[in-house]
């Protein structure tokens, strides 16, 4: 029954992938530059923005949704200046569905880079200094790959919620099939339609199939990085 | 090449207060643990920033708080070998070497992989993994990796300090082999007056962040006052000598030295070659006397010169033997009773034995 999905169900999971893959591609270098101030600088408000990149975790989803409306809708202060600015438009689009994604995913992102940043040996960053290596060098032969391993579970974790976002997304761009329907929101949507359960039912096992194919993934890769930092013997 | 530091620094209720200059191959910072000595090489490194002061090396100024001259740490080219190697761990060991070679402008490169590689027998770990490595060949490789990003300087950090005494043995010989033959000054820190002894010319002694005292390592080592600084147990004159025979019946080298010869045993140089003695003030007595029918094979007529006036049981006798100053630690009651006072002509007695491998180094 699962190789044969209808187009709007393959449609669903593409964009679904879609949506995931670009909002983890965007927060990357957001989230990393968030965790590494918040891991090696203190600075006043730290706290607060501690706090704030956290919210997401906390609050409802649909309250993110809304705000990301307010704010990004086609009127928003923000949305408004990046429509005429750059012709970006996030209000009922996938580029709105995969900004929602990004910044529900930031929090559990930036944690586990800090974590591993956090983790890092200062030290080995002033031998590089005084090896020659300035700043810029520094970041990428030392830290970056010695917080590689927190970077690829940010990564895959801020994937994941992404696939599983809900809230946020429909209160943001709704859901328009092919559009802004990721695989959440078509599960949803058959729920609501009477016989439309073994669609549900079989989308449903794709997500699953989904996010195991990404922990997997992650797992690989995590332990690879685990290798080269610890050496073979672990 | 000379090395001028002058610095000031507060860390929390630390205070460092440090000027000195050096000439020497190795200058050796020595002091307990706390007294400053890593700070220094920090500060000099540029991983620290001294709140006034001056540091250069030769005529290239690193630091100049006067002048606002803050060289960073990564254009000051000065090498630094931590206490615990502090090698990339996600790198091989030929990575690692070859890291700072690759920050250094082509034209400013002396040190050649082949031969550092060669200097510290490091062919054999090129393609290992640090994690692979023993405590030792871990600072072999950190000594060369400093080396091949050509330092105009090089900081050691207690190199020895986390390895077992075997090891530290074999370190100390790569050390003495850098030291003579890559034209590189070395600022080594050590609490060990051993390592101090073996490897420095100059000594810059440390105590509560401040210099005690400065200059060439036989010098302090004969002063009485810096006996407690130095370590009661460890301190004794170092002597500079060179090998005029080896009896190898005996199994003793003759060294001679301006105040006279010394015997001693299982020597590892060859006749001619300069060799560096620490005599243990523990280890040397005093006769009134000339020495007869004792199994003691160095007595050396001297003189006395100053006797410490520290409290307890024993005191330390400052001698001087035909112009070379040497320290005898005897028991306040041999002192009165042999009636020792300075302008006293009087034997000094060292075991030849008492002199081992540890207190003979290469000069």
């Amino acid at each position: 029954m699962f190789d044969a999905l209808t187009p709007s169900e393959i449609e669903a999971v593409r964009l679904s992938l879609k949506v995931a893959a670009v909002s983890v591609a965007a927060s990357l270098p957001v989230g990393f530059a968030l965790a590494w101030l918040l891991a090696r600088r203190s600075f006043p408000g730290k706290t607060l923005l501690d706090a704030v990149v956290h919210l997401p975790l906390v609050l409802p989803p649909v309250v993110v949704g809304y705000f990301l409306l307010v704010l990004f809708g086609r009127r928003g202060p923000i949305g408004a200046w990046l429509e005429q600015t750059f012709g970006l438009i996030f209000a009922f689009r996938w580029t709105g569905a995969a900004l929602a994604c990004a910044l529900m995913g930031l929090p559990l992102m930036v944690r586990a880079m800090r974590q591993s940043l956090e983790a890092i040996d200062r030290r080995l960053e002033s031998a590089a200094a005084t090896l020659g290596a300035g700043r810029f060098w520094v970041l990428a032969s030392v830290t970056i790959p010695l917080s590689l391993p927190g970077i690829v579970t940010g990564m895959l974790l801020s994937f994941a919620r992404s696939l599983g976002e809900f809230g946020a997304t429909i209160t943001f761009v709704s859901n328009i099939p092919g559009e802004t329907q990721t695989l959440p929101l078509a599960i949803y949507t058959y729920t609501q339609v009477p016989g439309g359960d073994a669609q549900a039912m079989r989308l449903c096992v794709m997500a699953v199939l989904l996010s195991l194919a990404a922990l997997l993934v992650s797992e690989i890769v995590v332990r690879r990085a685990n290798r080269r930092i610890l050496g073979d013997a672990h | 090449m000379r090395i001028d530091v002058d610095v000031k620094k507060k860390l929390g209720r630390f205070r460092l207060r440090a000027a000195f200059s050096g000439e020497a191959a190795v200058t050796a910072l020595f002091g307990r643990s706390g007294c400053g000595k890593s700070t220094i090489l920090n500060l000099v490194a540029g991983l620290l920033r001294p709140e006034r002061g001056r540091i250069a090396i030769g005529d290239r100024v690193l630091y100049d708080s006067a002048a606002g001259i803050d060289v960073p740490a990564e254009q000051r080219r000065v090498g630094y070998v931590f206490q615990d190697g502090l090698l990339l761990p996600h790198l091989s060991v030929r990575q690692n070497l070859l890291y700072g070679r690759f920050f250094t402008l082509p034209g400013e490169r002396w040190a050649e992989l082949d031969k550092i590689v060669a200097l510290l027998d490091l062919a054999p770990l090129l393609e290992r993994r640090p994690q692979r490595l023993s405590g030792g060949e871990k600072q072999r490789v950190a000594i060369g990796r400093a080396l091949l990003a050509s330092p105009r300087l090089l900081l050691m950090d207690e190199p020895l300090a986390s390895l077992d005494a075997a090891r530290r043995g074999e370190i100390l010989y790569y050390i003495e082999r850098l030291r003579d033959e890559v034209s590189v000054p070395i600022v080594y820190v050590s609490h060990e007056i051993e390592e101090v002894v073996r490897l420095a010319g100059h000594m810059v002694l440390l105590s509560d962040g401040e210099v005690a005292a400065s200059g060439p390592v036989h010098d302090l080592m004969s002063r009485i006052e810096l006996r407690n600084l130095i370590g009661r147990y460890e301190g004794g004159a170092v002597i500079e000598t060179k090998v005029v025979a080896q009896d190898l019946r005996t199994g003793l080298a003759r060294l001679a030295f301006a105040g006279g010869a010394l015997l001693v045993p299982d020597v590892d140089a060859l006749v001619g070659e300069p060799l560096r003695v620490r005599i243990r003030a523990r280890d040397v007595s005093i006769a009134i006397e000339q020495p007869r029918g004792v199994s003691v094979l160095n007595c050396l007529p001297g003189r006395v010169v100053q006797i410490g006036a520290e409290p307890g049981a024993s005191v330390d006798v400052r001698l001087d033997v035909s112009g070379t100053p040497l320290l005898a630690r005897i028991t306040r009651h041999s002192a009165e009773r042999l009636a020792l006072e300075p302008g006293k002509d009087v034997w000094a007695m060292v075991k030849a034995v008492s002199l081992d491998r540890p207190s003979v180094g290469y000069a």
